[in-house]
């Protein structure tokens, strides 16, 4: 099976207004996908569907062949927007979690990431500051050997200096075969660490094509682009 | 030597131009092993498949191969290393003659200003 995810149709409506308009969709293995677009374009419902948080109002989406679901939970590891996590646990606690739940989660490569962090693991998660949260969170989600990584903004609230550190991790811990699909506003952070791009506008994609591809023949870089085709 | 990547241009084509300069440069001496693909596309903070296109363009040109089962190496030839660092050198100066031009600057004037600047001496 070559894609990773597959969509047709693939259709959201909340009470009238449509989040997500008709995708059609093809995403290969082994690829960094940016998802990106402004507010309200449909890139958390992506995800969450894509995670079987929500379900379509119409189309199809398949991860790794199968509807989102039970199955498919074991093999996607997801970042989800803001706090997930019980605030009155500790690091070392929620690793022990992460570790009972997912077979594919590595502990003492979560414990190694924490150390490079300077992060300590007796820590409870509600005395962290926001930046540190969003570490840990990271760190979690990285830790688990996956086949597709969906990372809902996950630099949004860290300084450039840790946004560089988090872009490593992920170059660093992700395996050759798995996909990762992250959606972000900071694009010219990650444009240098992403093979393609799909471009979101009101819950339809209005571009899908590589990152090089965009700057050989436009001779700009995508931030340029996205800010020329969203301009307010 | 850091990675400078401009905003404008394909990323594998600025990391194709960067490795002919280090291997100009003897930062990659003839013969020598490269890194990984992952580890070079982590000095360079960019994405694996984009630092394999270069390396694979690099191949292409012969200035980099491929062991089967020892990794990917830079050529032992003097050479094709050589005419690299001519042509890499005409570019800029022609980038330079170019921009010079532009100033309003002659031949004999640059000449003039080239000869000064390097201490007056052609030899």
């Amino acid at each position: 099976m070559t894609y990773i995810i597959e969509c047709s149709n693939l259709t959201k409506k909340f009470k009238g207004k449509t989040a997500l308009n008709s995708i059609d969709l093809k995403i290969p293995r082994g690829r960094i996908v940016g998802l990106l677009g402004p507010n309200g374009s449909g890139k958390t419902t992506f995800i969450k569907i894509c995670n079987s948080l929500l379900t379509p109002t119409k189309g199809e989406i398949f991860i790794d062949g199968k509807e989102p679901g039970k199955e498919t939970k074991a093999i996607v590891s997801y970042l989800p927007e803001g706090n997930y996590l019980n605030d009155w646990m500790n690091v070392r606690a929620i690793i022990g979690l992460f570790n009972d739940f997912y077979k594919d989660f590595d502990s003492k490569k979560a414990y190694q990431l924490l150390k490079d962090l300077n992060i300590n693991p007796n820590d409870k998660f509600k005395n962290m500051s926001k930046g540190t949260k969003e570490k840990v969170q990271l760190i979690l989600v990285m830790s688990r050997d996956a086949q597709l990584y969906l990372l809902d903004e996950p630099i949004g609230g860290v300084d450039p200096a840790a946004r560089d550190y988090i872009l490593d991790t992920i170059l660093k811990n992700y395996n050759e075969k798995a996909t990762i699909i992250l959606s972000t506003h900071l694009i010219s952070d990650i444009e240098r660490i992403l093979d393609d791009i799909i471009f979101l506008k009101n819950g339809e994609i209005i571009m899908s094509n590589t990152v090089d591809d965009i700057r050989e023949k436009q001779g700009k870089s995508v931030d340029s682009l996205f800010r020329e085709v969203f301009k307010c | 030597m850091s990675w400078d990547l401009s905003s404008d241009r394909p990323i594998y084509a600025q990391l194709l131009e960067q490795i002919e300069l280090k291997i100009c440069s003897g930062i990659y001496p003839p013969g020598f092993k490269m890194p990984s693909v992952r580890d070079l596309a982590q000095e360079a903070s960019v994405n694996p498949n984009t630092m394999q296109r270069a390396l694979s363009a690099l191949e292409d040109t012969g200035l980099l191969y491929s062991h089967r089962t020892s990794g990917r190496f830079v050529t032992d030839d003097a050479d094709l290393i050589k005419n690299t660092r001519t042509r890499l050198a005409q570019k800029h100066i022609k980038e330079f003659l170019k921009k010079m031009s532009e100033l309003g600057f002659n031949k004999g004037e640059i000449l003039e200003i080239l000869i000064n600047l390097s201490g007056g001496n052609t030899k």
